[in-house]
């Protein structure tokens, strides 16, 4: 049986944060690797840059063999976890083999949602999470005419947009009446939605498929309302989930992910979980929350690793944070924080519709910055994230703030600098 | 062994907030005169509290050009990487996807994007020549290259022995280190009586502490008995280095006739002085370099004395009267000074006398924390205390690192116990001391300056 000191299942990026953060404390304890992917270390975010062509799958590799040999990893792809005996310290993979751990981390992921509508398992459908989803779309893609988004979410528009880009006629199908809802408000999703309209797009929101059948060059959906919308192209884009299925009969806690505390560390000894398959404390709900972001993942990545090495320097997780970059024909948007405006606080909003740059900040009772959301409006959303997680009081400078996110934010960032 | 590099330092107290180093960027990177695409970007500090801000109430956004960097872990793309050799997070324009997940990483607004490309831009030390640096007028930039040093001087040699019996932070035993790396093993080394042998340079049983021969003179013929070895090297035609590591009161006070009857005679050796201003090796008494009011064992603070009561002798500038091929001062809290005159003080011992004079504070002498080491040689510095310069016969006495807003003495005579007990009177005594000395020092350079 192979043994190790440190267990890490899963390649990207709160694992490769770990790998970093255990080396920079730990030089010599053995690290393996287990991935249920095929290939080096890549990034999910990158994949709506591959199914455009602006990036190639060679070169979106984050890591080389080198890394590993360098530090010492012994990097397995193609070799999927599949259950924990925690008491035992060891981990069964797929192929039935056996790996015995000191420490083990769950940096596993999610994995796209397919909901059950009736018929889906009749139809072809893309989901895009892997470098195999991205190049299958990305071939399917060039020959499309006719093609559906299931979801507005934000891998949802990257892709619809790039499918518009690609000539196909593009329907996007959302639930909820408003797209991307939960990254921006109504006004910044209505920017959004016009942008997609004036190239083309068509946008069905507040409805939902109800049935799906084979049709003549792909599927035909079913609304609610009783339309119907032929695809030769649907890609399914409702949500992530995490994959769990190896933790049956751990004992290991979950909710909708696996439950961690502020150092990462999971209800049994010895076992950590960080990123997109962790369930760890909301920065403005102090509750348990999903928050699958890219820079939480290295965030928590880092702090598991640590706390996995023992290194003294750790500090407890600050909560999460919702943080997001979005781009839109030409157009950036922003939003850092919470777009809900908590008690007695209050937001404010500025638009300028000749330059099409909006604005919205919430502010809590105390005058601290809790959110804030920009479309065309560049501020550093890093130092605004600070802002939030230190509690930062703007008092007498908030106006000024407001009229100048990007000097003022710098501005306040340099006082906690030094 | 890890790598140090350059890096670009930002002193917000001489910043005045004129903006040149934002037109030298716009105009350098962009071909451009909007300071906005500057990727130095001068920010009014948050304590400025009036409109415009005053001199001194300015901070800057500039990449920071981090070891453990987060805008790197979290790009998707792979575009951004820390480049080993120079130390520089470099942006690869070709891989980058324009997502601005970097500017979620970054705290310091170091990767920001650039509104008029649409893309991210970030400071890349224009390749090791900042042009920020030389654009600003009042030096509040500075362009820091001492990692050099260590890059260099990690890989040469450590010819002490480990393990040497100094005090705890001591600064000598530092400074020696760094001395010997430098001039390398083709050297005759003499330590004379002091801290030097005293924290094992001679050796214990029978064995050196040296990886180079090295003795033991008489504190009184330390010069002359190094400048006879080196003769017979000469003699034999061998090439070495003969060298004199000598406490403050090994040359100035009773070594001082053979030192100077060998600065005379322009004898082929490198005297290098660890001048921690008093005999502290047999129990801190004073030295004819022992400043004016500090105690030791022999000035004490009681009823009728209050410390020394006579000021320091100016070796050094007694030295320039020797006019000797080299005469330098220095400090261990300036490296790339002090190894600048270590590479200049090596060539002059090749044609005649060469003569370091290094400051060192003494914790155990001094009375202060062990961990306080170059703080203290720095104040002494930033006071004017200490002044650093070199001479040479042909250009005269420069200045290496001037000091124009000098901190006032008594912010260096705080930072240890030696002077706690002094008056208001000894601590203006000692600031009229520090003016003439600079006037005297400043004169010769005048002098200099006029040929
Ligand atoms: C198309 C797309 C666009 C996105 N855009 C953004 C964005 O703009 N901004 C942002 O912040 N976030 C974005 N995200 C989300 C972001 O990519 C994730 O939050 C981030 O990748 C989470 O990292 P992670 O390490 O937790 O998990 P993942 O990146 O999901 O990686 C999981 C790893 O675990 C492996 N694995 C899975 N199951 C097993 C198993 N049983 N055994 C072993 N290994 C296993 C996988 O192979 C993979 O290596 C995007 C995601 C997608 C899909
Ligand atoms: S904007 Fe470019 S450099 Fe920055 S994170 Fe995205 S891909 Fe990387
Ligand atoms: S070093 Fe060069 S790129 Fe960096 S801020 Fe200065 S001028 Fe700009």
């Amino acid at each position: 049986m192979h043994t190790t000191d440190y267990l890490i299942a899963g390649s990207s990026h709160a694992a490769l944060e770990a790998i970093n953060a255990i080396r920079m404390h730990d030089g010599e304890g053995a690290i393996t690797v287990v991935t249920r992917d095929p290939h080096r270390p890549y990034s999910p975010t990158v994949l709506p840059y591959v199914v455009s062509g602006r990036s190639t799958p060679e070169r979106v590799y984050l890591r080389d063999d080198d890394f590993f040999a360098h530090n010492k990893v012994d990097y397995r792809s193609g070799c999927a976890l599949a259950g924990i005996d925690p008491a035992a310290h060891q981990a069964r993979l797929a192929d039935g083999s056996t790996i015995a751990y000191r420490k083990l981390l769950l940096a596993t992921g999610a994995s796209p949602v397919v909901p059950p509508i009736p018929g889906i398992d009749r139809v072809d459908y893309h989901v895009l999470r892997t470098l195999d989803d991205a190049t299958r779309l990305r071939a399917a893609m060039a020959g499309s005419k006719n093609a559906v988004v299931l979801g507005a979410g934000l891998v949802g528009m990257h892709a619809a947009e790039n499918l518009v880009k690609a000539g196909a006629s593009v329907t996007i199908v959302e639930m909820s009446k408003q797209l991307t809802s939960g990254y921006f408000d109504e006004v910044a999703a209505g920017m959004i939605e016009q942008a997609f309209l004036g190239n083309g797009a068509k946008i069905r929101t507040g409805h939902r498929v109800v049935g799906l059948e084979p049709g003549p060059d792909g599927a035909t959906l079913q609304l609610d309302n009783g339309d119907t919308i032929p695809a030769d192209l649907l890609l399914v884009a409702v949500g992530v989930r995490p994959e769990l299925g190896y933790l049956d009969g751990s004992g290991i806690a979950t909710e909708r992910g696996i439950l961690v505390d502020d150092s990462m560390r999971t209800s049994v000894d010895d076992v950590w979980a960080a990123g997109d398959c962790a369930q760890a404390r909301g920065f403005f709900t102090g509750t348990p929350v999903m928050n699958a972001i890219l820079p939480d993942a290295t965030v928590q990545g880092r702090i598991a690793g640590m706390a996995m090495a023992g290194d003294p320097g750790l500090k407890p997780y600050p909560g999460g944070v919702p943080l997001n970059t979005y781009h839109f024909f030409g157009r950036h948007a922003i939003s850092v924080g919470s777009a809900a405006v908590p008690e007695g606080g209050r937001a404010q909003v500025r638009f300028d519709a000749a330059s099409g740059r909006y604005l919205r900040a919430v502010f809590d009772r105390d005058e601290r910055l809790t959110g804030i959301f920009g479309v065309n409006e560049f501020f550093d959303a890093g130092v605004m994230a600070q802002l939030i997680v230190r509690r930062t009081d703007l008092g007498p400078l908030r106006e000024r703030f407001f009229a100048q996110p990007l000097a003022t934010g710098r501005e306040l960032m340099s006082q906690l600098w030094r | 062994m890890g790598q140090a590099y350059s890096t670009i330092a930002f002193d917000p107290a001489k910043c005045d907030g004129c903006g040149k180093c934002m037109t030298a960027c716009a105009s350098v990177k962009f071909d451009s005169t909007d300071t906005t695409r500057s990727l130095i970007q001068i920010v009014r500090s948050g304590g400025a509290s009036i409109e415009p801000p005053r001199p001194g109430e300015f901070e800057l956004a500039l990449c920071r050009q981090c070891a453990d960097p987060k805008c790197v872990t979290v790009c998707p793309a792979g575009a951004l990487g820390k480049n080993g050799a120079t130390g520089v997070i470099d942006w690869d324009a070709s891989k980058c996807v324009d997502c601005l997940l970097c500017t979620i990483g970054c705290s310091y607004a170091g990767i920001a994007l650039d509104e008029h490309s649409g893309r991210v831009s970030k400071c890349d030390t224009c390749d090791g020549k900042p042009a920020c640096v030389p654009a600003c007028p009042t030096g509040a930039l500075r362009h820091i290259t001492t990692a050099r040093i260590y890059n260099e001087v990690g890989s040469w040699e450590d010819l002490f022995a480990p393990g040497l019996a100094g005090c705890q932070g001591c600064n000598t035993e530092l400074l020696m280190r760094h001395a010997l790396r430098r001039v390398g093993p083709d050297t005759v080394l003499a330590t004379p009586p002091g801290c030097v042998p005293g924290m094992g340079s001679v050796g214990f049983n029978g064995t050196t502490g040296t990886k180079v021969p090295v003795f033991h003179p008489l504190l009184t013929n330390t010069a002359a008995m190094l400048a006879g070895v080196k003769r017979q090297y000469e003699r034999v035609g061998r090439k070495v280095t003969a060298m004199a590591i000598a406490g403050d009161g090994g040359a100035s006070d009773v070594g001082f006739q053979s030192l100077s009857g060998a600065a005379e005679r322009g004898e082929r050796i490198l005297f290098m002085v660890v001048d921690n201003e008093g005999y502290m090796n047999t129990g801190m008494q004073r030295s004819s370099c022992t400043p004016y009011g500090a105690w030791t064992s022999t000035t004490p603070v009681g009823e009728h004395t209050r410390g020394k009561s006579q000021d320091a002798k100016n070796l050094p500038m007694i030295m320039i009267n020797h006019r000797c091929e080299y005469v330098a001062t220095a400090s261990t809290a300036y490296m790339e000074d002090l190894y600048d005159k270590l590479d200049k003080a090596l060539a002059a011992s090749e044609r005649g006398f060469a003569y370091l004079h290094v400051y060192s504070p003494c914790t155990t002498g001094w009375r202060f924390q062990s961990a306080l080491n170059i703080e203290v040689a720095r104040k002494a510095v930033e006071s004017n205390f200490v002044t650093l310069w070199e001479y040479t016969p042909e250009s005269g006495l420069h200045f290496t690192r001037p000091v124009n807003d000098p901190l006032p003495v008594a912010d260096y005579l705080k930072a240890m116990g030696r002077f706690r007990h002094l008056s208001p009177e000894q601590v203006e005594h000692i600031q009229n001391k520090v003016a003439e000395n600079l006037r005297f020092v400043r004169k010769i350079a005048e002098q200099a300056d006029e040929r």
